[in-house]
């Protein structure tokens, strides 16, 4: 009786103690670092690769035309207005002349002054050439003396030079009359080709400098990307490969673009390459100019070869390799990378074969000694 | 032979264990507890561990990049990595911000990588999904504890990251996820102003007669972009090539570049010495005074597990069992409280462990010395409980 009682509660307390203690093994040898480390694994695969080409750029135009007075001026009118389209030769402004048109009158005044005054040369000299000649003849008939002569010989030379010079007054008054229109013409703002108005930088009646801008026209035909890739990822970048861009305010629609040309000069300061992308069809309604796109060009495919993920790609003591799987056996083996592409694909020139099991996600950082533990996907992630 | 303590511990068994798994509900809190002490000081490890250098450069005196802010010039490393010694030398720069993602955010260290050939310097070591960044802007890999998802999209100030990989374990020295993005994105997220602000330094400086002259166009145009543009970055991580010694290729670097470097000693120094020193001595704190509090309820309990037998010992000694024997039954029930105790404890503080909000770290030397602790702790109780028992008067057994 008292046996039986005994040896149940026996039981009973074994039932309790069995199960905590193999409770106590298992949490001693499944965490902690005796814990093996739960990894994925891949096959290396001999496939394909087409990489590209990752950078961002801001849309500009191929030519802006700044235009403004060619000296210091105040604006006297504006016809155009940003958003404007507008022809070649079209007026877009005047600049205030202030004196200019008085200036031209008065020019005006002294060229008619100047003819004037030529037509009283001309009236001299052919007064003085007809005393001159009237001199000659009274000279062969001994009537005259040689002295009366030689000074009516003078008084025609000089009439000759003054009505040269009367002349040229006349020449050098009309030009200056048409320097004054021309300079009055250069204050009438013209459109050089035809744009549309992207900037009004000031409004009647604000003095500017000369050189500085008052309208803005750009081609809206000449739109392109101004992109920037880093160095570091810029490899193969070249003319005429085809690219994708999507505009900031429009993801999600990537427009098919082309490289125009890779500049010869790079960023040095930001470590970049930069290159002019072109849109294959002008996307409507226009982008803002300076607003920002990503651009995606895409390199020509390589042939096939062992590729694997980069995740799978570990730094030991400062060499690149991979942790791979032969049979049971963990060993580091050291590879040496090519090309990859922007889905994180990555070509292996050496050190693995297609068909070879490499780590690809793991826990923690592996040893040579790590326990592994193989699973579909590690627990806590995503599939 | 009959052990007499089993045979009194399977009398009332039922209380022996609860008593038991009380005690190691206790001794498991004191186990967390030295796991969360652990933990810190790991996260200031993996911290150092997951940006695989061997050298960090900062300004000059200055205790960058972590512990203090520091900013270098992003184009330094350029001379660095022709450095004697230099295998690899990359920009990095740490900020700990809130990341948004639609309407929640999440406190993160946004760390910024230089792209291009895998695994550089600063680089997430492993992944646990996903892929490593593959474009030079806007791609994110997260730590599993900021809650993303691949695919997700997340907002670090005005720009939109895709996450294309997770990792674990890899956060700051304060617990904070980290969230891997290109360095010329962090550079924006860490030195560009917010649009308001950069709209009224544009105001501000078009105001300034010394900025915005009549007489010199393109002057404020110059400035404005002058004060957008921003080239620094926090530190650069230098790796080594095989056969340098980190002084010996620290000290050039220090003395003709004017810039501070830090081994990895040093650099643990300050993180655990420096930067966690206060919290983590807190906790350490906490730890001694609740391993005091434990043993002196362990030997209460043994002493009042005692004093309920006072008289069934009263009548061994009665019919002249020998005190040895009494002793031995007293100190085996303690050891067995004891490892009914550690055993339950180290249990709850495993499943316990991955609840929290921060890393516990659970270490196999901490459960050893808990151990032993617990049973030095419990041989003294019993130590107690024995001299009472021994000095029992047998009549009481009679005497009631």
């Amino acid at each position: 009786m008292m046996g039986r009682s005994l040896s149940r509660r026996t039981w009973t307390l074994v039932g309790v103690m069995v199960p905590l203690l193999a409770l106590f093994a298992y949490v001693a040898l499944r965490s902690g670092p005796l814990a093996p480390v739960s990894v994925t694994t891949t096959t290396v695969e001999s496939r394909p690769l087409s990489p590209a080409l990752f950078g961002i750029g801001t849309v500009e135009a191929r030519h802006t035309y700044k235009i403004g007075p060619t000296i210091a001026a105040r604006v006297k009118q504006l016809y155009v207005d940003v958003g404007d389209q507008v022809e070649s030769g079209q007026l877009l402004g005047e600049m205030e002349p202030v004196d200019l048109d008085d200036r031209i009158r008065a020019q005006d005044a002294a060229v008619k002054r100047a003819a004037a005054a030529l037509q009283e040369a001309e009236s001299r000299q052919a007064y003085a050439k007809a005393e001159a000649h009237r001199y000659e003849q009274l000279l062969t008939k001994k009537l005259a003396s040689d002295e009366m002569v030689a000074g009516k010989r003078q008084e025609l030379k000089i009439s000759d030079a003054a009505l040269e010079a009367a002349r040229e007054d006349l020449a050098r008054s009309r030009h200056d009359h048409q320097a004054l229109v021309a300079q009055r013409d250069n204050l009438r703002l013209v459109a050089p080709v035809a744009g549309l108005v992207v900037a009004r930088e000031a409004d009647p009646g604000t003095t500017m400098i000369a050189g500085q801008a008052v309208v803005q026209l750009i081609d809206p035909a000449s739109l392109w990307i101004n992109s920037r890739f880093d160095q570091i990822s810029a490899s193969g970048l070249a003319a005429e490969l085809p690219a994708k861009v999507t505009l900031r305010s429009r993801a999600g629609q990537a427009m098919s673009a082309q490289v125009l040309r890779m500049e010869p000069l790079a960023d040095s300061v930001t470590e970049e390459t930069l290159a002019k992308v072109t849109f294959d069809q002008l996307p409507e309604p226009l982008p803002p100019l300076g607003e920002l796109a990503e651009v995606t060009v895409q390199l020509p495919a390589l042939p096939a070869a062992p590729v694997i993920p980069n995740a799978a790609v570990r730094r030991v003591r400062g060499e690149l390799g991979v942790w791979q799987l032969a049979g049971d056996e963990l060993r580091f083996t050291p590879v040496r990378l090519g090309a990859s592409d922007l889905d994180g694909l990555v070509q292996v020139r050496s050190g693995l074969a297609p068909g070879d099991r490499v780590v690809v996600y793991s826990e923690k950082a592996l040893k040579n000694t790590s326990r592994i533990h193989v699973v579909e996907r590690l627990p806590g992630a995503p599939s | 032979m009959i052990s007499l303590a089993g045979r009194d511990i399977l009398q009332s068994w039922g209380k022996f264990v609860f008593t038991g798994v009380g005690l190691g509900l206790l001794i498991g809190v004191t186990l967390t507890m030295a796991g969360v002490y652990r933990g810190m000081v790991d996260d200031a490890r993996v911290l150092l561990d997951n940006s695989a250098a061997d050298l960090w450069v900062v300004q000059k005196d200055t205790l960058g990049p972590y512990a203090e802010s520091s900013s270098v010039y992003d184009d330094l490393w350029r001379g660095i990595v022709a450095m004697p010694g230099v295998a690899r030398a990359a920009n990095v720069t740490y900020l700990t911000m809130q990341v948004r993602q639609g309407d929640r955010d999440v406190r993160a260290m946004v760390t910024g990588i230089v792209g291009g050939t895998a695994n550089s310097p600063g680089w997430p070591p492993q992944l646990v999904a996903g892929r490593q960044i593959t474009r030079g802007h806007y791609e994110a890999v997260a730590d599993v504890a900021a809650g993303f998802q691949l695919g997700d999209h997340i907002q670090i100030r005005r720009n939109r990251f895709t996450v294309v990989g997770l990792t674990r374990r890899m956060v700051s020295s304060s617990g904070d996820p980290m969230i891997f993005i290109p360095l010329k994105d962090a550079q924006e997220a860490q030195f560009l102003k917010d649009n308001d602000a950069i709209l009224a330094q544009r105001r501000r400086s078009s105001e300034n007669p010394a900025f915005n002259r009549p007489g010199v166009p393109g002057l404020l145009e110059a400035v404005l972009d002058s004060q957008t543009s921003n080239n620094y970055v926090n530190a650069i991580l230098v790796q080594l090539k095989p056969g340098y010694l980190a002084q010996e290729v620290a000290a050039p670097i220090a003395r003709w570049k004017r810039l501070e470097v830090y081994d990895r000693v040093a650099m643990e120094q300050i993180l655990v010495g420096k930067l966690i020193a206060t919290s983590s001595r807190q906790i350490g704190m906490f730890l001694v005074i609740l391993a005091v509090v434990s043993a002196a309820i362990v030997a209460f309990i043994i002493y009042t597990l005692t004093m309920d037998k006072i008289r069934e010992i009263a009548v061994l000694k009665l019919i002249g069992t020998r005190n040895r024997t009494i002793a031995g039954m007293i100190l085996q029930q303690a050891l067995a409280l004891g490892l009914i105790g550690f055993v339950v404890g180290k249990i709850a503080a495993t499943f316990a462990a991955p609840v929290f909000p921060k890393y516990v770290l659970l270490i196999p030397f901490d459960s050893i010395a808990g151990f032993f602790a617990v049973m030095l702790i419990c041989v003294l109780a019993s130590i107690v409980a024995i001299r009472m028992a021994l000095k029992v008067d047998p009549a009481e057994a009679i005497g009631g």
